[in-house]
C-alpha cells in the first residue's frame, strides 16, 4: 500500500528545511522498500511547529513537528507511516486546538489539498461557487457580496459590495479585476500562504468578481519578494486555463475570464492601490489623486475592481453559502473572519483565521503563548509598518475596524508583530518615518519632506535636544502628514509614531 | 571584505552586443503586453543580473516612451540594478516582525566585515541587499540567498549558509571573536 506523506511546500516551511526534510522521506522510503506518495501542500499555518508533516491514516491525518531531516530515520523506526508514536507525533491534525478553534473559511483548504492539483481543488468544494455565479444574475452577485458585509481586507476595510456595484454599473468597453498581491507590509504573510498554499481559491474568486461586474481581463500584481509563490500562481493559472476554469468560456459559459500574472519590483508604494495600477500600466509607482476611483477610472482608465487577495479568497466561500452566512459571523460592523498573522517575538505564530470581534489578548496568548523569549509583551503592532504600537493595557480591545479607530489603531491586513520588553519604542517610531523615507513615492509633500523631517526631529528628540519643543514640532509635522498626504502612506504614518510617543513617552529623549 | 558601491552613483556599464541581443529577444518577446516595461526589465535582469543603462534607449524606441520615462522606471523601483551583482546575493530583511527577533543584529554582522547594505565585495562573490519584508514573519530573521528564502537565522546560521556556498570559510566567519559572532 502506498502511504501518502504531506510536506509543506510552503516557503515559511521551506525557510526551516522542509525541502530537505521531503528528499529525507524519499530516501528513507527508498531505502526501506516502503510506497510514499509525497504530497507538497501549503502551511496549516502553525508555523512554529514547521516543517509539520502529515501522514495520511485510516484514523485521519496525523501530524508530526517540528520534523528536520535529521529526524526522518527515526521517524521511520518509529512506524510513522502508519502514524507511529513518536516525541515529534502532535497527533490527528484536526484536533489540534490551535487549529481547531479558528474558523477557517479562507483558509479551509490551505494546508488541506495540493494546491496544484485541480482535482484536489473540486474534491474539496472548489468551482461550487463559480458554477453558482454562472447560474446568477450579475446583480445578484453583487447582493449576496453586499450582505456578506464583507470589507477590503487590505486595509482600508471599504464596503465591497459598493464597490462591485460601481464598477457593474460603470459603462466601458473593458472592465478589469486587478488583485492586489503586494503584500508589502511587516508582519504579514496570510495572501503569501494562500497563493503558495491554495491558489485557485483566489482564480474562483477573481472570476466571480469578473463575471459580476462584467470584466473579462484580470491582473494579480505580486511582489517579487515571493518567488515561490509567484511559481506555484503561476502554475495555477496555467491549470485553469488548461482546464476551462479560465479563458474565453469560463466552464463552458460562453462568458470570457482570464486572469495574466505581473510582478512588482520592490517598491512598498505599490501596495497602495493607485500606485499599483501606475505600475501594472508599466509606469513609476506613483500615487494618483482620487478621484477618479479606479471604480469609475482604474487600469488603462478603465473601471477596474481593485481588492486584496484576502477580499477575493472570500467571495467563494460567501456566493457558495450565501452573503446571510458571512454577516452572521463577526462584530459590529466588521463580518466574517479575518486570517490574522501572529508575527514577530511570538512564541507560537502563524495564521489564525478567526471571526472579528476576537480580543487581542486571545490572540497574543491563547493562540500565541506570549513571546518567544519568554519575556514580556511589551507593545504590539498591528496593521504593519502604518499601523499603531498597541501597549499591553489595551489588550482586550476586540478585532474590530470601529472599535480599533476609535481607540486610535489600525486592523490594516491583519497582521501582529510583537515585542517583548527590550524593544526601544523610539528607535521603532524612527524607523517608521525612515521607512518611509525610502519608500514614499514622492508625489505629495508631506509624506515626501516630511519623512525626512521627521527622521531629523526624532534623532533630536531622542538625544535630549530641547525635548519639548521638538516633540511639539513632531506633533504638528504629524498633523500636517496626516490631513494633508495624499495616501495612506504619509496619512497613516504618525500612527506608528504617535502611538509610541503617547503609549511609550518614557523611551523619547532619555538621552 | 572591502566592498564597493554597486547602487546609485555606479558608474553605467557599457552594454555589449550579447546584452543588446538578449535586451532586443526581451523586447521582441514582450513588446506586445499590455504595460510591458516592467516585464521587459524583468526579464533582462533576470538573464543580466542588472539592467544595463545602454538599454534604456532601445526599450524606450521599442515601447514608443521617453528615455526619461524608462529612465525613471528602472530607478524608482529598488530592485532593478544597474551594475551586475555578485556570484550569490543575500537580502536581509529589516522590517518590523525580523527587528522583534534581533534582525539588524544579522547587518550589523556582516557590516563589520565592510559588507553593507547594497554593497558587493570587491571579490565579486557576494551582493548584500536590504529588503522590507520577506513574508517569513513568524520565522524571522529571515534572509533571501540566492532566491530561497531562510528563517530563524542568527549570525551562525548566516555563516554556515555562506560558507557552504565558499563565500566565508566554512564554520566561522573568522572574526576572531571568542565562541563566534553570537
Amino acid at each position: 500500500m502506498t502511504a501518502t506523506v504531506y510536506v509543506p511546500r510552503d516557503s515559511a516551511a521551506v525557510s526551516v528545511g522542509a525541502h530537505a526534510v521531503a528528499a529525507a522521506i524519499a530516501a528513507a522510503a527508498a531505502g526501506r522498500g516502503e510506497r510514499v506518495r509525497l504530497v507538497r501542500n501549503g502551511s496549516r499555518g502553525l508555523l512554529w511547529l514547521e516543517p509539520l508533516i502529515e501522514v495520511a491514516t485510516a484514523s485521519g491525518r496525523i501530524a508530526y513537528g517540528p520534523v528536520q531531516a535529521h529526524d526522518v530515520e527515526g521517524l521511520f523506526a518509529a512506524d510513522v507511516l502508519r502514524g507511529g508514536a513518536h516525541p515529534l507525533r502532535l497527533g490527528p491534525t484536526a484536533e489540534i486546538g490551535w487549529l481547531a478553534r479558528q474558523q477557517r473559511l479562507s483558509f479551509a483548504r490551505t494546508g488541506v489539498v495540493d494546491p496544484l492539483s485541480a482535482d484536489d481543488y473540486e474534491a474539496h468544494g472548489g468551482l461550487v461557487a463559480l458554477r453558482a455565479a454562472l447560474a446568477m444574475a450579475g446583480d445578484a452577485l453583487v447582493e449576496q457580496v453586499a450582505s456578506s458585509g464583507l470589507r477590503g481586507r487590505g486595509g482600508a476595510g471599504f464596503p465591497a459590495g459598493i464597490k462591485w456595484r460601481t464598477v457593474r454599473q460603470a459603462q466601458a468597453d473593458q472592465k478589469y479585476v486587478a488583485c492586489n498581491a503586494d503584500e508589502g507590509d511587516s508582519g504579514t504573510f496570510s495572501d503569501r500562504m494562500l497563493l503558495e498554499g491554495d491558489p485557485f481559491t483566489l482564480l474562483e474568486g477573481m472570476a466571480i468578481a469578473g463575471l459580476a461586474v462584467g470584466a473579462t481581463v484580470g491582473y494579480v500584481y505580486l511582489r517579487s519578494e515571493y518567488p515561490d509563490a509567484r511559481a506555484v500562481l503561476r502554475a495555477a493559472i496555467e491549470t485553469a486555463r488548461a482546464r476551462g476554469w479560465l479563458g474565453d468560456s469560463v466552464l463552458g459559459s460562453s462568458r470570457a475570464f482570464d486572469v495574466h500574472l505581473r510582478i512588482g519590483a520592490g517598491a512598498y508604494i505599490c501596495g497602495e492601490e493607485t500606485a499599483m495600477l501606475e505600475s501594472l500600466e508599466g509606469k513609476r509607482g506613483i500615487v494618483r489623486a482620487k478621484p477618479p476611483l479606479p471604480a469609475i477610472a482604474g487600469l488603462w482608465g478603465k473601471p477596474t475592481l481593485v481588492h486584496n487577495v484576502m477580499t477575493l479568497a472570500a467571495v467563494p466561500w460567501i456566493v457558495q453559502h450565501g452573503g446571510a452566512a458571512y454577516a452572521a459571523i463577526g462584530s459590529g460592523r466588521s463580518r466574517g473572519t479575518l486570517p490574522v498573522q501572529l508575527a514577530g517575538n511570538v512564541a507560537r505564530g502563524g495564521l489564525v483565521e478567526v471571526p472579528f470581534g476576537t480580543t487581542l489578548r486571545e490572540l497574543l496568548v491563547d493562540y500565541g503563548g506570549g513571546t518567544r523569549s519568554g519575556r514580556p509583551i511589551r507593545a504590539v503592532q498591528v496593521g504593519g509598518p502604518l499601523g499603531a504600537y498597541v501597549p499591553s493595557s489595551a489588550f482586550d480591545l476586540p478585532l474590530d475596524y470601529e472599535a480599533f479607530a476609535a481607540a486610535g489603531f489600525l486592523v490594516g491586513h491583519g497582521g501582529v508583530v510583537v515585542f517583548d520588553d527590550t524593544v526601544d519604542l523610539g528607535r521603532m517610531a524612527r524607523f517608521a518615518m525612515a521607512f518611509c523615507a525610502a519608500e514614499s513615492c514622492g508625489k505629495c509633500t508631506p509624506c515626501r519632506i516630511g519623512s525626512t523631517r521627521g527622521v531629523e526631529v526624532l534623532d533630536k528628540i531622542l538625544a535630549g535636544e530641547q525635548r519639548e519643543a521638538n516633540t511639539a514640532l513632531l506633533r504638528d509635522l504629524c498633523d500636517t502628514m496626516t490631513h494633508g498626504s495624499l495616501c495612506a502612506m504619509g496619512g497613516l504614518l504618525p500612527m506608528p509614531v504617535l502611538s509610541a510617543l503617547d503609549h511609550f513617552p518614557e523611551d523619547f529623549g532619555k538621552g | 571584505m572591502p566592498s564597493t558601491a554597486t547602487n546609485g552613483a555606479a558608474p553605467a556599464s557599457p552594454a555589449t552586443p550579447t546584452q543588446f541581443a538578449i535586451v532586443d529577444a526581451s523586447i521582441a518577446r514582450l513588446g506586445d503586453l499590455p504595460g510591458a516595461l516592467l516585464p521587459i526589465l524583468h526579464d533582462v535582469q533576470d538573464q543580466l543580473g542588472f539592467v544595463p543603462e545602454a538599454a534604456d534607449a532601445r526599450i524606450a524606441a521599442a515601447l514608443n516612451l521617453s528615455l526619461a520615462e524608462v529612465h525613471g522606471v528602472v530607478t524608482f523601483y529598488h530592485d532593478f540594478r544597474r551594475a551586475p551583482p555578485g556570484d550569490h546575493v543575500l537580502r536581509i530583511c529589516r522590517a518590523e516582525a525580523c527587528q522583534a527577533v534581533g534582525g539588524e543584529r544579522l547587518e550589523q554582522h556582516l557590516a563589520a566585515h565592510g559588507l553593507g547594505a547594497g554593497a558587493t565585495s570587491a571579490d565579486g562573490r557576494l551582493t548584500v541587499e536590504a529588503v522590507y519584508c520577506l513574508g517569513n514573519c513568524a520565522l524571522g530573521p529571515s534572509v533571501q540567498f540566492d532566491g530561497e528564502l531562510h528563517g530563524r537565522v542568527d549570525e551562525r546560521r548566516l555563516d554556515q549558509l555562506l560558507g557552504a556556498a565558499g563565500i566565508l570559510p566554512r564554520g566561522g566567519c573568522g572574526c576572531g571573536r571568542q565562541g563566534g559572532c553570537r
